[in-house]
């Protein structure tokens, strides 16, 4: 128990710091960046204090928010995610995840692409409309969802590849 | 009674999460308006001080280039100095010498353009005695307005930012209008509401007006690449080319006008 949430915490910390020095400076093409930060929404256990989990997604995006002056932007998309997360992984992983059996390590790869893409792009179409905040720049928002919605989903499913601990 | 507590803690995860989005949207709308995102800024020790102790480490990559562009700075000055009228020899050091405009050099320590509302980081703050409003410029041109301070550290609004106005005119005429930007390039902005009459042809430049009390008058922006007229046919629509590459910033001054508070007296009392 003690060892999980030292694991957290230090997850939470990386990947914060990580974001904000590196992955938020990447601009590629001037402007696409991965968000790679949500990794800490998706892999949470799935058994979890709900609230709990809410909660600390809110706090992850807010720490990203105050190293890059944007608001609120990172902590609502974040909220969103992290309470529409078991829709998501109903969906995704179907009657596995109502046996509560899902584990990350040793899920089908296309099952697992399919949860990461779609809760990125939620993710990303709630940041990029509440960050440009205005209907006449709809297609601008559909532009940057989509580039760095892709960027994202690449980084994430390599990181998830490297990280995962085979049995 | 008893039913409102059994729905609150039936619906707490919703309850919980409505909270948070609502104190999420509560920022984001204040963001959204002119010195008003009064919680979460990055002017603050634990960010101010991360961004400084990276900022130490990466700008040894950028060295050689910031140090042209300060070699480059030196000779145009040096060269303004050298051909100038003014003899320096006869101008005596005067205790009652008033100087109106107060610079104060800075580093950027996190730069950011590809947002729509982007804002800088500099390493001066309260103890340096900077404040709100205060002008950011560097060698070429304008870079922003000075936002939220702390004791070390204070945000700037930059000029990619779709919320920033600053008066400019051009160079050749006193036709001046707002700047403005419209999001898509970091290296064009927009300068809007100038008057249809103005002579308006590529190439040309435009420099601030010093209408405001922020910035002095003649601080270069950018060339003409373009204009067009504005939905209601009256005002111009230019688009401006930046001298700044705003992608490559680090070191700038921050200008202080310091009769501000008299010029605010002054048109407060004329606005009664």
């Amino acid at each position: 128990m003690n060892n999980s949430i030292t694991g957290h915490t230090i997850r939470f910390l990386l990947l914060a710091l990580f974001q904000v020095i590196l992955f938020n400076h990447i601009n590629f093409l001037g402007y696409i960046n991965p968000y790679v930060y949500i990794i800490f929404i998706f892999f949470y256990p799935i058994k979890n204090n709900r609230p709990l989990f809410i909660f600390l997604s809110f706090l992850m995006g807010l720490t990203i928010d105050m190293f890059s002056d944007t608001g609120g932007i990172h902590a609502a998309a974040s909220v969103c995610i992290a309470y529409a997360r078991p829709v998501f992984l109903k969906f995704a992983f179907g009657t596995m995840y109502e046996h509560n059996t899902v584990k990350f390590n040793n899920t089908d790869f296309g099952a697992k692409l399919v949860y990461i893409a779609l809760l990125t792009l939620l993710h990303h179409i709630i940041m990029f409309s509440l960050e440009i905040f205005s209907i006449s720049r709809i297609l601008l928002v559909f532009q940057k969802t989509l580039f760095s919605g892709i960027f994202t989903i690449l980084m994430i499913t390599l990181l998830s590849i490297i990280f995962s601990r085979k049995s | 009674m008893q039913q409102i507590i059994n729905f609150i803690i039936r619906n707490k995860n919703f309850l919980l999460f409505l909270l948070l989005f609502g104190i999420a949207l509560v920022f984001t709308i204040q963001s959204h308006s002119y010195h008003k995102s009064k919680f979460i800024n990055s002017a603050n020790f634990l960010s101010g001080g991360v961004y400084n102790s990276i900022n130490n480490i990466s700008s040894y990559f950028d060295l050689k280039s910031q140090n042209k562009i300060l070699a480059e700075e030196n000779n145009r000055l040096n060269q303004l100095l050298a051909n100038s009228r003014i003899d320096t020899n006869t101008i005596k050091t005067d205790s009652t010498l008033k100087l109106n405009y107060k610079y104060t050099s800075a580093r950027i320590i996190r730069n950011s353009y590809n947002l729509s509302n982007n804002f800088l980081l500099i390493n001066k703050g309260k103890n340096d005695s900077i404040k709100q409003d205060f002008g950011v410029r560097s060698s070429l041109g304008i870079i922003g307005i000075v936002d939220h301070v702390s004791r070390n550290y204070a945000t700037v609004i930059s000029i990619l930012n779709t919320k920033s106005r600053i008066s400019a005119q051009l160079k050749k005429t006193n036709h001046f209008g707002s700047l403005t930007w419209n999001g898509k390039s970091p290296n064009i902005i927009q300068l809007t509401d100038v008057e249809k009459i103005a002579p308006v042809t590529q190439g040309d430049t435009i420099i601030t007006s010093g209408r405001s009390s922020i910035f002095p008058k003649g601080i270069p922006v950018g060339t003409v690449i373009n204009s067009k007229l504005d939905a209601t046919e009256n005002f111009h629509v230019i688009n401006v080319k930046l001298f700044n590459d705003m992608t490559n910033l680090e070191h700038v001054y921050i200008i202080e006008n310091t009769d501000t508070a008299e010029i605010k007296n002054l048109l407060e009392s004329a606005n009664e």
